[in-house]
Formats: C-alpha cells, structure tokens, sequence
C-alpha cells in the first residue's frame, strides 16, 4: 500500500503566464504586422510608404505653413499659403454676393440649420409637420431671402450667386427635387401600363446612359431653342433643371430596387385591405421599400453632391468655380495647390459625413437579423 | 317592402360606373400619357423649328462635309485644318475610346490591388488602403482633374530638368515621354504567332477541360499554355533576329524629339480617372471577395484542396459572380466621366465635337444629339453585355 504523505497531495501551481509574444503589445503587432515573412515585407513596405507621404504633406500644410497676413508677401516659410484662401474665404462661401446682404445667406442657412437639428432628436413631437414645413414652407422662404426683391429686400440676381452657397442650393434642390421625381418613375417602370412602362424605361435610360456634361451642355445650349420666342430661363434655373433630371433617373433605379425586394404578399395584403393605388404605395409598399435603400439613396446623394461641381463647365461658380477664378487672379498666382486642397476638403466632410450619418441610420433602421 | 327603386335586372351585381372600372381608367390614362408626352414634342419641336428658322440655323447634317479649319491636339487618325467637320466627330470619338480604355486598365488594376490590401490580414496595409478608399471617393473627381493638370502637371519642371526614369522615360511640363517601339516588317511573324498561340491555348484549356471532365487527368494548363503564349513568340522573335527598335526620346532644343510622348492633358485626366475610379472598384472588389460564405472556403479545404485551389476554384469563380455587374457599371460611369477632359482641354468627343465643332458651326441640336447618341449607344452595348454575363453566370437554383 502506497501510504500518502503530504509531498504527495495536490498542490495548485500558479498557470503559467502565456508566451510574451503573443499579448500585448508585442502579440498584437506579431498578429497584426508580422505574422509571416510576406507580411513583414508588406509591414515594412507601407511603414516606408507613410514614411516618405506624411511627414512632408504635415511639414507643408502645418509646420511650415503661413496662416497670418494679407497678401502674397506674407507667405514666407515655405509651406502652404493658407493666407490666400484665408484672404479669399468670403468668396469661396458666398460667391460674388454683395458683402452688405451677406446677413441673408447667414440667416437662411443657420434656419436650415435650426430645422434640420430637432429632426435628428428623436423625441421631438410633430416631425411629420417640421419635415412638410422643410420640405414646402422652407424653400420659399430661403428662395425670398437669397434673391430678395420683395419685403425692401434689394434683388441679387443669381449670377451672384456663387461660391459654398451656390454648391449648398443645387445639392438641395436636386436633392428634394430628384426624390419625388424619381419615385413617380420607378413606379412607373413597374407599371402594368406598357405605355407608362415604355416612357419611363426610355427616360430611365437615356439620362442614365449619357454623361452629365452632355445634359448640361443640352440645358444651357438646346433648352433656350425648344421655348417660345421671348421666354427665358435663368442660367442657374437651366442648370438645376438639368441636374434634377439627371439625378432623378439614377434615383428611380435605386428605388426600383427597393420596390422590387417588397413581396407580392405586401401588395396584395394592400389590396385586399381595399386601398387604392396610391394609399396602397404611400402607406405600405414605399416605406417599406425607401427604407430598404436608404443606403443607395445616399450614395446617389452623395454623386449629386460631387457631380455638382460640373456646372463650372457652364459658366456657374460654385466653390470650385471660385476656387478657380481665385488661382488665376495675378496677385495671388502659385498657389494653386492651396485652394484645390481646400475645396476637396469641403467637398470632403460634407461626403463623408453623409456616407457616415447613412451607415448609422442603416444600423438603426435595421429589422433584419444582423449577425 | 320598402325599396323605393327596385332594379330591373335584380340578380345581377351592381353596375359599376366607367370611370371605376379598371381597365377603362388603365386605358383613359395611358391615352392622356401618350397624347401630353406627343403634345409635348411637337410643342417642342415646333418652338426650335421657328427659333432656328429666326437665327438662320440651316438644320440637317450638311455641315459635315464642310473644311473645318481648326486643329486638334491630339488625334489618333490623320487629322488638320482641311479636314472635315464629320472627321472631328471621329477625332473626338477615338480620343474618348483610347482615355476610358486605358483608364479602365489602370483603374482595374489599382482596384483590385486596393480592394484585397483593404481585406488583408495586415493591419497597416488594410488601413492604408481603407484611407485611400475614403479619401478619394469623396473628392469630387472634376476636382481632382484640376487638381493634377493645374497643380501637379504645370508645376513639373521644365525639358531641360526632366524627371527622368532610367534615362528612359521623361516627365515634364510638356508631357510624358516613353521610348517608343518601332517593328521592322518580320516583327509580324511575332505577332501572327502570338496570335495563333492564343487562339490554340484557348481550345487546348477547353480541351484538358472536357478531358478532366471524363477521365479525371490532369493536364499541365498553365505551362502549356504560357509556352504557346509568350515561349513559342519569343522563339519566333529570336529565330527572326529580333526585328524590334526602339526610338528613344532625346532633347534636342527646347522639347524631346522622337520616342512616344503623351499630352499632360492625357495624363492629368487618366490619372485622375484612374485613382477616382480605383477607389470605387476596391470597395466592389471587397464586396464581392466578402459576399462568398466562409462555409465554402471551409467545405473546400474538408475536400481537400490546398489554399491556392481553394481561392481559384472556390472563392474567385463565385466573388466574379457579385463582382462584374458593378464593376461593369463603374466602367461605363469611367467612359462618361471621361468627357470631364474638356475641363483640361483634353481632346475627346465632348471637348471637340460638343465644343470646338458646335461652337463653329451652330449645329446645337444635331451634335448634342449625337453626342448623346455615342455615349448611349456604348452604354446600351455595355448593359446588353451585363445582362447576358448575368444570365450566364447567374445561380442556378433548383
């Protein structure tokens, strides 16, 4: 018989503690940056890639950059000139609009401002009829205070338009525009009309299937033949209305989408409830389907945004427009590279922080089952 | 009984009214349709027929044969000042064709390699590209045209300071300089052979196919095929003595002679094309790599096969499938975008045939329509190609 003596007994040995490597910082970058030789070579690459890309770029737009002054003799240090947008930033934002009147952008803008921001608060009461007083009542009132003529406001005439403010009125028209447009021709690709069907499918096509320069080449040079004698439309009027149909056809395939992922069962249920067709699309089959392609929806809003910038082409000076009238003034020639590094970085946040809001919305109107 | 006006023909339903029923309404509403829609361009076409008529715009295609009078920057086919107007359209067209085929080349290759470093297991890398993803999708491309003629193109240095690649290849503010390949007559033996030698790898891949198909063996494709390709078309050129020069640019005066130079016009818009586009496609490319399941990956290595079949076989074949209806789409938005080059002065159709020719001539209406045409009809033959590829490749189920 084995007799147990107390060295025998179970003792508890502390765990070892796991390899150094493999925690911790160390372990991190072994997984992460160096987990095979490929990889290392990979980390290497790209740590010499960031290596010879940003220090530069942070030297020339920071350290060496000159940020006070008033003209071009200011910029002394080598690095950006951002005296020269900083000089320029009025125009850039309002375009040639008169200094005097200014107040009226502000104020327009900073309204806009006012109403989209309980939008987002979600427990606001009556959002229904803040977004109807956006989408109807708003307008008018922005479109009073930006061209005036009434109210003893002085008339500023769209060419004076320009600048940020300009970018800010054809994103919004076509955006507000382009919606309804392009839902009213996604229901009517879907339609068990042939004529109807017809119609849309070739609008659909033809915008989708020719560049947007050609459409504002189209607006600006064949819209002012196809009016009566005597009829003239605004430059900016022409622009949008190119715009608006333009987008919208892009907009009615992403709705399409949308409308074709609802099943049958949706449509019938609204029919059997005996709705007509419109209480059967506005109350059951649309939101259901907006809400599916909310993502392409912004996306679509997002190149409308980008594409705006293509009404320089047609004598419109938007930011772009500005910035580019701004770098070939005498005074301030060279620094070019400034003012196209500042309206990319406009043009920038608002993209990307539309691209963000719509990936959290997703996530939040979300019902299906994510893993 | 209490009805005041029985009907007379009781059993039957109760007779709808016209306006309700639906074929009548479907009818009626399609009549409307079809006579605003006619009404419509007739009113249109009215109004332009009477303000031509009041410029004194000739309307039809006359002008086309008239001399044209200006030149062109650039032009693949034989083009000056006599030329007609109809061959400016041609200029224009090509210009167009040559910049969204070479941007679709670059754009292809930049993507895909951004859209696997996106998905790469390395932190840095899949940073790196996330950020180039973000960053240059969100720039309006027409600002990143101007970006790279006015601020980066015609700040390059002078001829006489060329960046030089290997004394080979030139960058300056006149443009890209390449040396140029220049095929003596035997040099088509090459290329025939090149020729047959794709043409027969092709059946031979079909063949060891149908083969593996019946009888399980393997054959060696890819060495096959890459000496049928590139071995057999060597062999020709070395037996033929190498019948290939090269004409290498050279400074002579002010500016490079000789070699192949390219207008910083081209290279502004196709880098700009390319690096907006890329971004683009690396994002479908991730979509696509993502949308195949990693239970296939895993059935695959339960059957056996090695990494590298896995990935040919199992994963590539399948993320195709999500990947070429959106990728084909970015290749038609690239050729539309293409027409941004008259921001730049690039020659293309928009540039030239809608600009320069429209602006001499007056034809608005019939060179915006062709215009449009052009860009229709190639976005037309796309979409046929898309569907067809989708029918093709589409999931069989049940």
């Amino acid at each position: 018989m084995i007799q147990s003596t107390p060295r025998d007994t179970f003792k508890r040995v502390r765990d070892m503690p796991p390899p150094v490597l493999t925690i911790g910082v160390l372990g991190w970058l072994r997984t992460n940056l160096f987990s095979s030789a490929a990889n290392t070579v990979l980390t290497l690459f790209a740590v010499y890639l960031l290596y010879v890309a940003i220090p530069p770029v942070i030297n020339w737009a920071f350290i060496a950059a000159d940020w006070v002054g008033t003209s071009r003799e200011d910029c002394t240090g080598g690095g950006a000139c951002w005296v020269f947008v900083l000089a320029r930033l009025n125009q850039f934002i309002y375009g040639f609009y008169p200094d005097a009147q200014q107040w009226r952008v502000n104020l327009a803008f900073g309204l806009l401002i006012a109403l989209f921001v309980p939008l987002f608060v979600r427990s606001f009461p009556n959002k229904t009829w803040l977004g109807f007083f956006l989408l109807f009542g708003y307008p008018i009132i922005a479109f009073v205070l930006f061209y005036g003529g009434v109210l003893g406001l002085p008339l500023i005439s769209t060419d004076q338009w320009g600048g940020l403010m300009l970018t800010l009125i054809i994103s919004a028209v076509g955006m507000v525009a382009s919606l309804p447009l392009g839902v009213l021709l996604a229901l009517g690709r879907r339609s068990e009309m042939p004529i109807v069907r017809a119609f849309s499918v070739a609008f659909i096509e033809l915008w989708r299937g020719v560049p947007l320069i050609t459409v504002l080449f189209m607006s600006s040079v064949m819209l002012p033949l196809f009016l009566p004698e005597g009829v003239t439309f605004d430059k900016l009027l022409r622009a949008l209305i190119g715009i608006t149909l333009f987008e919208s056809a892009y907009m009615a395939e992403v709705v399409r989408g949308g409308l074709q992922a609802i099943p049958t069962g949706q449509y019938e249920a609204a029919k059997a409830l005996g709705l007509n067709f419109w209480k059967s699309m506005l109350l059951i089959i649309l939101p259901q389907a907006l809400k599916l392609v909310i993502p392409g929806i912004v996306n679509t809003l997002i190149a409308l945004f980008k594409d705006t910038t293509l009404v320089i082409i047609i004598g419109l000076f938007d930011i772009l427009g500005a910035v580019e009238s701004a770098i070939k003034d005498p005074s301030w020639l060279g620094y070019a590279v400034e003012g196209y590094v500042f309206a990319a970085f406009i043009f920038w946040i608002f993209c990307y922080g539309m691209s963000r809001y719509s990936q959290g919305l997703e996530r939040k109107l979300s019902t299906g089952h994510n893993r | 009984m209490t009805e005041k006006k029985p009907t007379a023909a009781a059993p039957s339903a109760p007779k709808t009214p016209i306006w309700n029923n639906p074929t009548f309404r479907s009818v009626a509403f399609q009549a409307i349709v079809l006579m605003s829609v006619a009404a419509f361009f007739v009113y249109i076409a009215n109004n332009t027929l009477t303000n031509m008529a009041q410029r004194g715009i000739a309307t039809g295609f006359g002008f086309l044969d008239l001399q044209a009078g200006f030149g062109i920057l650039m032009s693949l086919i034989e083009y000056d000042e006599t030329h007609t107007y109809g061959r400016t359209f041609f200029v224009g067209l090509f210009n167009t064709l040559l910049v969204s085929f070479l941007g679709i080349f670059f754009a292809t290759l930049l993507g895909f390699i951004i859209g696997i470093g996106r998905l790469s297991r390395n932190w840095l890398i899949a940073r790196v590209a996330a950020a180039y993803i973000e960053i240059f999708r969100n720039i309006p491309l027409l600002l990143q045209i101007l970006f790279w003629y006015f601020a980066v193109l015609s700040a390059l240095p002078s001829p006489r300071n060329s960046l030089s690649l290997l004394d080979l290849f030139f960058l300056n503010v006149r443009g890209l300089y390449l040396p140029a390949p220049q095929p003596e007559p035997a040099f088509t033996a090459v290329s025939v052979v090149f020729a047959l030698g794709t043409i027969s790898s092709f059946f031979v891949a079909r063949w060891a196919h149908k083969r593996q198909d019946l009888t399980g063996q393997q054959f060696p494709v890819l060495l096959t095929v890459l000496g049928l390709i590139i071995g057999l078309p060597i062999l020709v050129f070395a037996v033929t003595g190498f019948p290939l020069t090269w004409d290498m640019p050279r400074l002579q005066g002010f500016n490079f002679r000789g070699g192949l130079s390219v207008i910083p016009e081209l290279v502004a818009l196709l880098l700009a094309l390319s690096i907006y586009t890329a971004a683009f496609i690396a994002e479908i490319v991730r979509a696509g790599i993502l949308a195949v399941s990693h239970g296939q990956t895993e059935a695959s290595f339960a059957l056996g096969l090695r990494p590298t079949l896995t990935l040919r076989l199992v994963v590539i074949p399948q993320a195709f499938r999500v990947i070429i209806p959106p990728l084909t789409s970015q290749y038609l938005n690239l050729t539309k975008n293409s027409s941004l080059a008259t921001a730049v002065g690039y020659p293309d159709l928009v540039a030239v045939w809608a600009g320069t020719t429209l602006n001499q001539t007056g034809q608005a209406v019939e060179i915006i329509l062709m215009t449009m045409a052009v860009y229709l009809t190639i976005s037309l033959v796309i979409s046929m190609f898309m569907n067809w590829y989708n029918k093709k490749t589409a999931l069989v189920e049940r």
